[in-house]
């Protein structure tokens, strides 16, 4: 649950989310849910020369299980709440 | 204390500097900032490493982030870095 409240936060951010299949794609995050499921708005391809693919879309719905990145930008996460958030999990976890 | 798992030793990790291997020959350094039981992680000032065969030739490239969400099914080890 860590990592959904994580991203639950950054929700109306900017983001840039890698693909598995090295597709980047940066957007607005407009929701995400348990599975780490994303829905993007206003979309662009950073590396649109070599994936065109997606040229025409704006709006995107991204299947958790195909992302294997997703860089933020530093000021949007407060890194002490964070930290905290995980010795949390990781206690949670045990039981 | 009593009872150790493999992840609890992530947790004395947090805030520090740590080395991440991935499969398709990537790795990543960089502050953990948060993970979890699926090692899904968030680093901060990370670099990544991939490698690469060019022409039979071993090439590797690297990339900076500031911030960094990992998706855990791609990680395979995480361990202090080198130094």
């Amino acid at each position: 649950m860590l990592f959904f409240s994580f991203f639950k936060t950054l929700v109306d951010q900017e983001v840039t989310v890698e693909l598995k299949n090295d597709i980047e794609l940066k957007g607005t995050l407009k929701s995400v849910d348990q599975f780490l499921n994303l829905k993007l708005d206003n979309i662009s391809c950073s590396n649109e020369a070599k994936y065109p693919h997606l040229s025409s879309v704006r709006n995107i719905f991204i299947r958790g299980s195909t992302v294997r990145y997703v860089y933020v930008d530093k000021n949007m996460v407060d890194t002490n709440l964070l930290q905290d958030a995980a010795r949390r999990e990781a206690m949670s976890a045990k039981k | 204390m009593s009872s150790e798992t493999p992840l609890d030793l992530l947790k004395l990790n947090l805030d520090e500097r740590v080395y991440v291997k991935l499969r398709g020959a990537r790795e990543l350094t960089g502050t953990l900032q948060a993970f979890d039981s699926h090692c899904n992680i968030v680093l901060s000032d990370a670099t990544e490493t991939i490698y690469e065969l060019v022409d039979g030739e071993l090439k590797s490239r690297t990339k900076d982030s500031e911030m960094i969400f990992v998706r855990g099914d791609t990680v395979t080890l995480v361990t202090t870095p080198a130094e």
